[in-house]
């Protein structure tokens, strides 16, 4: 592959910007659409009857589209600032991709669908798809960035030769059963948010339980990625940037006592500090590459043989500068008028 | 198959189904914003019930077309990474940026219109609607930029390997993608005045709800109407354009073999792909005239463009004549209804047939797009790139194995979602209709 710039250089910082943001858009997607996944996958199992499954359905039916759009952003970044890396991460996860779409798309279509058929049979279906197509894509996320964090078999040309099975090796689903376990957690911090009486008392408990869970899988992720990925060499390079790792900790802990003193808010607060920094310290661990290769590092995506041209970049930033700011401003609104205890009046029959 | 065939069949599939939704949201997030602003400012609860109504099958709508348009972004890493990587620099940009100023914006507020009407005042729940719509529309003008960049590549420099970006402002005042977008919001209106006035019709035949759905029919056919016109009359100068742009592109829609002044247009051809089997009924020099407007302009044959950079002729030129053909259709019924607004009871035939005309919109603004996109080869960009370098090096196995998966699911939830469209439409509006996840 070759350098498009020379490190030092203009061009060499303003990918070395998008880079950070290209790492923050996934961070913000994994804070938002985490917890509506983690919801919908504790459909089944925490919901007893019809008014509660609607209550959970509504806890995240304002917000689910909005944060969904982080994905496409996160997407649609990466292919704006990185095209060569888009291009290969795209097609090299092509099959892994394709099944991610079509679990998202069911998914949105559930939330759609199911109330507008009075019968139990329709929204049984629905709600099934719905719990499955949530639990797929964080499972499905989980799997490919553990592969992109250990390293994909990237050829000269840059075409990864893994294949749906070859994503599938032992990281990679640590990876996974991460990605599937913090959303859980996420999601039922959001429902002891939103969730009124039993619902919210089972969901507590739910996140009381789960926590430790959450301990032990991080603890044991960054100890198996110390043995197989590259993942702590910038930071063995930097042990200032250790400081990040205090992101993720802070957050467990901030997690669990807030959770003990019943503030929700602020304990669904701490999993977005922690999902945030876990997400942060896997970006700086593969930094300069985008794609890292492995086993021939050289053959990595990085953001010196991957990034746009310097003009793009520059009305990229000025493009995100702009609106960024607008979004973060609206959608904090519509949280702040929507996100309140679901009471009978919000269910409608 | 191959992958190149495997892809682009993916793709069409794809584009189109994403299509079937898309116009609607487009024409009708229009419409619904009016009557709640009509609602705001009369005050006339009518109107208030025709949101919601109109609302509920919109709702629908929105989920599928939202969700069958993320895989199209995905699609061009996924099936056309060396595309991508190529154009990447300035295709990807209008994607990133799409996302950003105007897909957020849609998305967020959709929620918001959908569980904010016992948590907004009127007046901001007008206002939500209007959100939707212009950011639905805005999200248009990014895409066919985008889309204008694949018909007439502007703004961009040969440099590293690939195209980059060298001037932004060309690269978003393209002719063609403007002349793209006032065609295609025009027709988009159409659609969806059409779509109300088929479903009114239908309840205006069984006399339920007549005054409500007399007040949507006239929204409907006014709509319908002007916006059909505005749709031909730019469609002219957007057929200018492409004879200037992609000569191969009129010469195969009109199966236009030999090159010549003063060239004719046959009101019988029977196009094939090595010259016409039929040609009979010349008008001479209409052809030159309408690509030109000058009767004695040259017009380019195909036998003077070499095989391998000829598009699908039949394909081309069916595709054009459908969209033509209907276009003029829709003149003449939405002409019809708007005359006779006043007394559509004296003419039960007439409400009869509209209801079957719902799909008609649809099948012309696939045809356009047929047009715009079959006829755009064998240019993945045109004059740039050709589709074949475009296509991934990924197995034909993996990418027949998700056609066959997107196939299946696209026709379930498509087949599904319409039907609770049509459920929806048949039940009519209901008083102070809760609005439900």
């Amino acid at each position: 592959m070759n350098n498009f710039m020379e490190i030092g250089s203009l061009h060499y910082y303003l990918a070395m910007i998008w880079f950070v943001l290209w790492g923050v858009l996934w961070a913000v997607y994994f804070i938002l659409d985490g917890f509506d996944l983690g919801v919908g996958t504790l459909l089944p199992v925490l919901a007893k009857n019809e008014a509660e499954k609607r209550a959970m359905l509504n806890s995240t039916g304002p917000f689910w589209d909005g944060n969904e759009v982080w994905l496409i952003s996160a997407g649609g970044v990466t292919f704006a600032a990185f095209p060569y890396a888009y291009a290969q991460m795209f097609s090299g996860l092509y099959t892994a991709l394709m099944l991610l779409l079509f679990t998202l798309i069911v998914r949105g279509v559930s939330f759609e669908f199911r109330s507008k058929v009075e019968s139990d049979t329709w929204k049984k279906i629905w709600d099934t798809a719905h719990a499955v197509c949530s639990f797929l894509p964080a499972l499905l996320l989980g799997v490919a960035f553990g592969n992109i964090f250990q390293g994909i078999p990237l050829n000269e040309v840059g075409f990864s030769q893994a294949g749906l099975f070859g994503l599938l090796n032992p990281y990679g689903i640590a990876g996974g059963i991460l990605f599937v376990t913090i959303f859980l957690m996420h999601g039922a911090l959001w429902l002891c948010i939103r969730a009124t009486g039993d619902l919210h008392a089972r969901a507590e408990l739910l996140a009381t339980k789960l926590w430790p869970g959450v301990v032990v899988l991080t603890v044991l992720f960054l100890a198996y990625s110390s043995v197989t990925t590259k993942l702590f060499n910038n930071y063995l390079v930097y042990p200032a940037l250790f400081v990040i790792l205090l992101l993720p900790v802070v957050g467990l802990v901030l997690m669990r006592t807030y959770l003990g003193a019943k503030k929700y808010w602020m304990a669904w607060g701490a999993s977005c500090l922690y999902i945030g920094g876990t997400a942060l310290f896997g970006v700086v661990g593969i930094f300069p590459a985008i794609i890292p290769s492995n086993p021939n590092p050289a053959n990595s995506l990085t953001i010196m043989n991957s990034a746009s041209s310097v003009l793009t970049l520059e009305i990229m930033l000025g493009v995100a500068l702009v609106f960024v700011p607008i979004v973060i401003g609206y959608q904090f609104w519509v949280y702040k008028t929507f996100a309140t205890p679901i009471t009978e009046n919000d269910i409608h029959y | 198959m191959d992958v190149l065939m495997l892809s682009r069949l993916q793709f069409a599939a794809a584009t189109m189904f994403h299509f079937i939704f898309v116009p609607l949201t487009l024409g009708l997030s229009i419409l619904i914003a009016y009557m709640e602003t009509k609602y705001v400012r009369t005050g006339d609860e009518v109107y208030l019930k025709m949101a919601k109504f109109w609302g509920k099958i919109f709702l629908v709508n929105f989920a599928l077309g939202v969700v069958t348009g993320i895989t199209l972004e995905f699609q061009f890493g996924t099936n056309w990474s060396r595309y991508s990587a190529y154009v990447g620099d300035i295709f990807g940009s209008l994607l990133a940026i799409e996302a950003t100023a105007a897909f957020f914006l849609e998305s967020t507020f959709i929620g918001v219109w959908h569980f904010g009407w016992d948590k907004l005042s009127p007046k901001a729940h007008a206002t939500v609607a209007w959100l939707v719509a212009g950011a639905s529309n805005l999200s248009a003008v990014w895409i066919l930029i985008a889309n204008g960049f694949m018909q007439d590549p502007k703004g961009y420099v040969l440099r590293n390997g690939r195209a980059e970006l060298n001037d932004f402002i060309a690269v978003i005042t393209n002719k063609w993608a403007w002349l793209e977008f006032f065609h295609q919001i025009p027709a988009a209106l159409t659609l969806a005045g059409f779509f109300v006035m088929g479903i009114s019709a239908w309840h205006l035949l069984r006399k339920s709800e007549t005054d409500f759905f007399k007040k949507s029919f006239n929204i409907g056919v006014t709509v319908a109407l002007v916006f059909c016109i505005v749709t031909a009359v730019e469609g002219h100068f957007h057929g200018n354009n492409m004879s200037l742009k992609q000569p191969a592109k009129l010469a195969a829609m009109e199966s236009h073999w030999v090159t010549q002044t003063n060239a004719p247009m046959y009101l019988l051809i029977v196009p094939g792909e090595d010259g016409n089997l039929v040609e009979a009924l010349p008008i001479p020099g209409a052809l030159s005239f309408l690509a030109y407007n000058d009767f004695n302009a040259e017009v380019k044959g195909l036998n003077d463009i070499p095989k391998e950079d000829r598009p699908p002729i039949t394909i081309t030129f069916l595709a054009f004549r459908t969209m033509v053909g209907l276009g003029t259709l829709f003149i003449l019924l939405a002409g019809f209804g708007w005359l006779k607004r006043a007394k559509l009871e004296q003419y039960p035939l007439y409400l009869k047939i509209l209801p079957y005309c719902i799909p008609l919109p649809y099948i012309a603004m696939w045809a356009g797009w047929t047009l715009a996109e079959v006829g755009r080869q064998p240019w993945i960009v045109y004059g740039l790139m050709r589709t074949s370098d475009a296509v991934s090096p990924v197995g034909a196995g993996e990418v027949s194995f998700s056609l066959v998966l997107m196939c299946l699911l696209y026709t379930l939830l498509g087949a599904a979602g319409i039907w609770l469209m049509i459920k929806l439409a048949k039940k009519g509006p209901e008083d102070n209709s809760p609005i439900q996840v």
